[in-house]
């Protein structure tokens, strides 16, 4: 009995499992999942995009540990969601951007997106689209795709697809092939054109469970409802839908943006609202307002929503009305 | 440990253990030289107490522990009265603990003469402590009344394997209690719910519905919703409702109470070893955790946890002179490298717990309210009280918050400031 007196047991609440899931496990596995696309972005553009992802990676793992120390708070890097918020924002951005551009937007994406709000899980918005968004809006002539990829030519349309309609009309898309547009042959982010990679990630995510089919589906659903509604109203006036799935950010929206935890909703009705709601905003961006590309602010402006939305739930059993 | 699927959009598949060929085998626990009796009752003291350090007690005997309550409890050994403590235990709940030395058996004869009046409802009055949780005189003196007794066959916990084993190997003495159930009580209405997974099925005009058991569907609320069709309000047990629940064991020792004109004084306890694999175990109830795991060859050091009851819903002991009670249904031991910390970090809203939750509860809402403190709050927005308290919601949490933990506090400290409200209110 003596014996047993000086034993030590640790003393716990139950759960006294775990299904061993973590949140680094999960970002390791939607970086994993990235990589076709990302590696294919490095494989058409070579070197300079190399550059771009790995610079981003490092600079938000670098912002934050900075943080991390500045706010006394343990060190979070290991955790991945930094080095994810760093590839994705790099897959978004064209392969000659210059490296104070990528300094500066992933201390947006960092510091103003995720930590001032209390890191992981605070931030309201995607931290990628807040620091994409904000480059957009401050040096919109660096991130056009048209001007930054002016040396590259790979014998197909060099002109970014979106901003081809955009510009000169719905006819303009016959210039591409939808196949072609589908095996990433088009003018684009570093990893945001290749449609079969980004596509077997998404999968590869959904069935792991590491998103949502219900906001991935509803996002790609939407897109292509709205964009056929847009069609039958003006018949030769808009593009082909699936050209507006394969094109711009459409798919890693849907994939990789969309989905983002902490600004997407948990409940089922919720993030088919959210993800319908994302691509119908994506769809009126591109054909009446004064963007190209609308799926970054159509998926901000969802997140703004999102609270509100996730009050939409069902009664939990044993609940008196 | 039952791990994330691969293929994660697919719900885990938490069965609860079935009672196979490895368990047939029981192992006995001799009597230890000491053990301790334990009950649960925040009025008494030590000190008020109508038993003093020294007293004989014999087994089976009646023990009336104050003049002016009609708390008792049955010794389970022969013996004297060594030690008499309380401790505290989880949620603040106090238990008087009363430790005897035993020697050699010497039956007390009041509960077999109580039974040689016929029709006697005294005989009621000895079955509090009867093995099996809960405790089984909830079910005779509930008010209101109880209408409909469900004896589980099944366990509730994962690992856990006492009733099915009781189910299976004293199935004749089962449905012989269930007659003398249903005569003590006088409930006509007694259902069995017993695991789909059972060797043998029996077809007799028992009332038995097979359950696939698993986890949480084992746990008594649910089985009021899948089975019954009813809904337990928030905030109410089954029993509110008029649905008893007594387990398998219970009911085989109450044939054996009325065959041996004797109150069963052993317990059947699983006991889920380091590795994962299980035992099955009768010891006296009263004999210390550290006695049935030296029996059985089962070593603990520093840094292991020990458990009393399963995986989801157990309870951890700091002491493994801590005693098995009436209503010890298993004992886990964790090696200390199979312990997974809880952190204190944010919930990124993630919805595993949503979509694992049994009664939809919105925890992830729920969870940002109970850290913070705004209980009240968090039964009124976000249905704390609809908890059924499955724990399924840490299990599966990315961020490895100690959400079944916060839910518990919740409940506890909303519980203390009603109760206190009520106090004031009478004065």
């Amino acid at each position: 009995m003596s014996d047993n007196q000086q034993l030590l047991l640790v003393s716990s609440h139950a759960p006294f499992w775990h299904n061993m899931s973590s949140l680094t496990a999960k970002n390791y596995n939607i970086m994993l999942a990235a990589l076709p696309a990302a590696l294919f972005g490095v494989w058409q553009y070579g070197m300079p995009a190399l550059g771009v992802i790995s610079l981003s990676i490092s600079c938000s793992m670098l912002w934050e540990l900075l943080m991390n120390l500045i706010m006394k708070r343990d060190v979070s890097i290991g955790d991945g969601s930094a080095a994810l918020t760093g590839l994705l924002l790099s897959m978004l951005l064209p392969a000659i951007t210059p490296w104070w551009v990528v300094v500066v937007g992933t201390f947006v994406a960092i510091v103003v997106g995720k930590q001032i709000y209390g890191g992981v899980g605070g931030n309201p918005f995607n931290p990628v689209l807040v620091a994409f968004a904000i480059l957009t809006l401050s040096w919109k002539g660096i991130l056009d795709f048209d001007t930054a990829l002016v040396n590259y030519d790979f014998g197909y349309c060099m002109i970014f697809p979106l901003g081809a309609i955009k510009h000169f009309g719905a006819e303009a898309a016959s210039n591409y092939d939808i196949h072609a547009l589908f095996m990433g042959h088009q003018t684009g982010g570093i990893g945001s054109v290749f449609g079969l990679g980004l596509i077997i990630g998404g999968v590869y995510l959904l069935l792991r469970g590491y998103i949502r089919w219900e906001i991935s589906l509803s996002y790609l659903l939407a897109v292509y409802i709205t964009e056929t509604l847009f069609c039958l109203s003006a018949p030769g006036k808009y593009a082909d839908p699936m050209f507006h799935i394969l094109t711009g950010y459409t798919l890693i929206g849907a994939f990789f943006l969309a989905t983002e935890d902490s600004s997407s909703p948990v409940n089922f009705i919720p993030m088919l609202l959210y993800g319908a709601g994302a691509g119908l905003l994506t769809i009126l961006i591109r054909n009446i307002g004064a963007y190209a590309d609308g799926t970054v602010l159509a998926i901000l402006i969802m997140s703004v929503a999102n609270p509100l939305m996730d009050k939409i739930r069902p009664a939990a059993i044993g609940r008196e009305i | 440990m039952i791990r994330r699927p691969f293929f994660g959009f697919l719900k885990p598949k938490l069965k609860v253990l079935q009672a196979d060929e490895e368990l047939q085998a029981i192992q006995d626990i001799p009597l230890p030289p000491r053990i301790s009796l334990t009950v649960k009752n925040p009025r008494i003291h030590p000190e008020n107490l109508d038993l003093s350090i020294g007293d004989d007690v014999k087994t089976g005997q009646k023990i009336i522990l104050t003049a002016r309550s009609d708390d008792y409890l049955i010794s389970t050994a022969t013996g004297t009265i060594a030690e008499i403590s309380e401790i505290t235990s989880y949620l603040g709940q106090t238990f008087t603990v009363i430790s005897i030395d035993t020697r050699d058996d010497e039956e007390d004869e009041e509960f077999a003469e109580s039974m040689q009046i016929p029709h006697n409802n005294t005989v009621r009055d000895f079955f509090n402590q009867l093995p099996g949780a809960p405790a089984f005189s909830s079910l005779l003196g509930f008010d209101p009344p109880i209408n409909k007794i469900v004896v589980t066959g099944v366990d509730r916990d994962l690992l856990v394997a006492t009733n099915q084993y009781v189910f299976n190997k004293e199935f004749e003495e089962v449905v012989n209690g269930i007659d003398i159930l249903k005569d003590i009580t006088s409930i006509g209405q007694i259902k069995i719910i017993a695991s789909s997974d059972i060797t043998h099925k029996h077809g007799n005009d028992l009332d038995i519905v097979y359950l696939d058991p698993r986890y949480p569907d084992t746990l008594p609320k649910m089985i009021v919703t899948n089975v019954f069709k009813e809904t337990v309000p928030q905030g109410k047990s089954p029993e509110d409702i008029g649905i008893g629940f007594v387990t398998a064991e219970t009911v085989s020792c109450l044939t054996k109470a009325y065959r041996e004109k004797r109150i069963p004084t052993d317990k059947i306890v699983t006991v889920i070893r380091q590795n994962g694999l299980i035992l099955i175990a009768r010891a006296r109830i009263g004999t210390h955790v550290g006695h049935i795991l030296d029996t059985l060859g089962i070593t603990v050091n520093t840094g292991d946890r020990v458990v009393l009851g399963g995986p989801m819903t157990g309870h951890t002991i700091h002491s493994l002179d801590t005693p098995i009670s009436y209503d010890t249904d298993s004992i886990m031991v964790q090696k200390a490298e199979d312990i997974v910390p809880s952190f204190d970090t944010y919930c990124f809203n993630c919805g595993e717990c949503i979509r694992i939750c049994p009664v939809k509860i919105p925890v992830n809402m729920l969870i940002r309210l109970l850290e913070n403190g705004f209980y009240e709050e968090a039964a009124d927005q976000y249905n704390l009280l609809c908890c059924v308290e499955c724990g399924l919601c840490s299990y599966v949490c990315m961020a490895h918050i100690p959400i079944f933990h916060y839910i518990m506090l919740g409940k506890h400290e909303l519980a203390k400031t009603h109760n206190s409200s009520e106090e004031t209110n009478v004065r």
